[in-house]
């Protein structure tokens, strides 16, 4: 395992107030740079609340929360999010979608104008990766549930991030397509040597993708179980259907029957 | 549009052919029923009318039609900015909105007498009333689509170090301007409500003035040629907005096209 690119200690997150809803409790974890990371648990256990309090949009009340060795106090922008809705702004074209975080991040933004067709280029060889090639062009609109996430996963990753945080990206898909973007993924994955951090509800989804699963507990969340995913890389959709495949899913399964129930 | 079909689109014609039959039935029903002209003259009689006064009418149409404008512009202008004011913070929206909702609910007509005071009888009153009445509903919609960015949208620019700035240029202006071009619509037929109540007030010219002035010596095809221009010029107006509208928000149309 390499050097820790995100490092949580002991953290309280607590809404609202000193008497407000306390989301998470004595939460640690640790995602070593290059990892690939997923995060399951119990609905409500708090997975939101982890991703905003790695990319600094919560600041945690109690405890440490660490991104590349600098303590988070500020959002970070090292990283990439990706949630369930793709949330592409009608107006713009798919490329210009992809381009928006460039406006944005203060490295980029005001060397965009002068070196357009660089990052056009860029915008267009990501759209490739994930299977979008000549799409740049159409409206969000104009293209399929599936195809919105593809470009949804390109505008996570235009900026370079060393962290991507997903959210449920692929909850709203049907299972075929799911199961081509689990694919899109491994593939960025092993090709960009980003860090992933991956919060879902399946199970499945997490061993096939991971190289590490944490399971959380009911509300207040924390780790209940750290689990390493044997599988070699790079993993074919095949696994899914053996036998020591399905033993990881439905031991985790187990777990997050418990969890429910000590809930 | 509707079938590719050989021969008449009857779909495009169905607002000439309902016009032409509302009048039709007008003019056969007062024939036929003997309606004496003060109570509702026949449409022959009102475009008599119009031919008849139509140098007062034509003056005191562009009369009205420019203290709409005006008032109206005046509302896209203050509507805009308040809009965006009140959809900027929440601290803002919190204590202007009850205000605004209270403002809204007072009948301008009056307020009217209050202007005269101010301004005096005339062209004045009758901007500010049309400003006043048109105003509410284009601050509504430019805080409603502010208001409504896609929390996901907000994290993920946030996380990038976006500044509230940022987020409102590159997501919530251009977001809300759907709701804007909508809302312009209403504004500017609510105007000519406006203007036309302060010209019945407080006015020597309008067409609200000319319609008073002809009731008062008991020419009713004039007061009807009066109301028959305010629709002309209410429909005018509202088909400019609409084209304004599809033309700069056009892929929220497309957009909601595509999902159907």
């Amino acid at each position: 395992m390499g050097r820790p690119l995100v490092t949580i200690e002991d953290v309280d997150m607590r809404y609202g107030g000193p008497e407000g809803l306390l989301a998470v409790e004595g939460l640690t974890l640790e995602v070593a740079t290059g990892e690939f990371a997923a995060v399951v648990g119990p609905s409500g256990c708090g997975k939101s609340t982890l991703m905003k309090l790695v990319t600094g949009l919560y600041i945690p009340q109690k405890g440490n929360v660490t991104v590349a060795d600098e303590p988070v106090t500020k959002p970070v922008n090292i990283v990439g999010m990706a949630f369930q809705n793709p949330t592409m702004l009608p107006w713009r074209t798919t490329l210009d979608n992809i381009l928006l975080p460039l406006e944005v991040v203060d490295r980029h933004r005001h060397r965009l104008r002068r070196n357009k067709a660089e990052y056009v280029e860029k915008a267009e060889k990501l759209l490739e990766t994930v299977g979008l090639k000549g799409f740049g062009q159409k409206f969000p609109w104009q293209l399929s549930g599936g195809m919105q996430q593809r470009a949804n996963l390109c505008r996570a990753l235009i900026h370079e991030p060393d962290l991507l945080m997903l959210d449920e990206p692929f909850g709203a898909l049907d299972s075929f397509t799911r199961e081509e973007l689990w694919c899109v993924i491994r593939d960025l994955h092993a090709a960009q040597g980003v860090t992933i951090v991956l919060v879902t509800h399946d199970l499945r989804e997490a061993v096939f993708l991971a190289d590490r699963i944490f399971v959380m507990s009911a509300r207040p969340g924390r780790i209940i179980k750290n689990q390493t995913v044997p599988f070699a890389r790079p993993r074919d959709l095949e696994i899914l259907y053996q036998s020591d495949f399905n033993d990881i899913v439905h031991e985790l399964r187990g777990n997050i029957a418990d969890a429910r129930k000590a809930a | 549009m509707s079938t590719p079909s050989k021969g008449f689109d009857w779909v495009k014609a169905a607002p000439w052919l309902y016009t032409i039959g509302l009048f039709v039935i007008w003019e056969l029903a007062v024939r036929i029923f003997g309606l004496p002209q003060y109570i509702l003259p026949a449409p022959s009689r009102i475009a008599q009318a119009i031919w008849q006064y139509w140098p007062a009418i034509w003056k005191n149409s562009l009369q009205t039609l420019y203290t709409t404008t005006v008032g109206f512009a005046l509302a896209v202008v203050g509507g805009l900015a308040l809009g965006i004011l009140v959809g900027w913070s929440r601290f803002i929206y919190a204590g202007l909105y009850p205000l605004m909702v209270g403002f809204n609910a007072i009948p301008k007509v009056a307020v009217v007498p209050i202007l005269v005071i101010w301004f005096g009888i005339g062209t004045i009153p009758a901007i500010l009333t049309a400003f006043l009445i048109a105003f509410f509903p284009i601050v509504v919609n430019v805080a409603t689509g502010l208001a409504t960015i896609e929390p996901e949208m907000e994290d993920v620019l946030r996380a990038l170090g976006a500044k509230k700035m940022d987020i409102m240029l590159k997501v919530g202006i251009p977001r809300s301007m759907p709701y804007f071009f909508g809302s312009l619509k209403i504004a500017i037929t609510l105007a000519f409500v406006g203007s036309v109540i302060a010209e019945t007030v407080a006015a020597n010219s309008g067409l609200g003035h000319m319609m008073l002035a002809a009731q008062s010596q008991f020419n009713v095809p004039l007061v009807w040629a009066g109301l028959i221009m305010l629709a002309v010029e209410g429909i005018i107006m509202y088909a400019v907005m609409a084209w304004v509208e599809m033309r700069m928000t056009g892929w929220a149309h497309r957009s909601q096209m595509a999902n159907a």
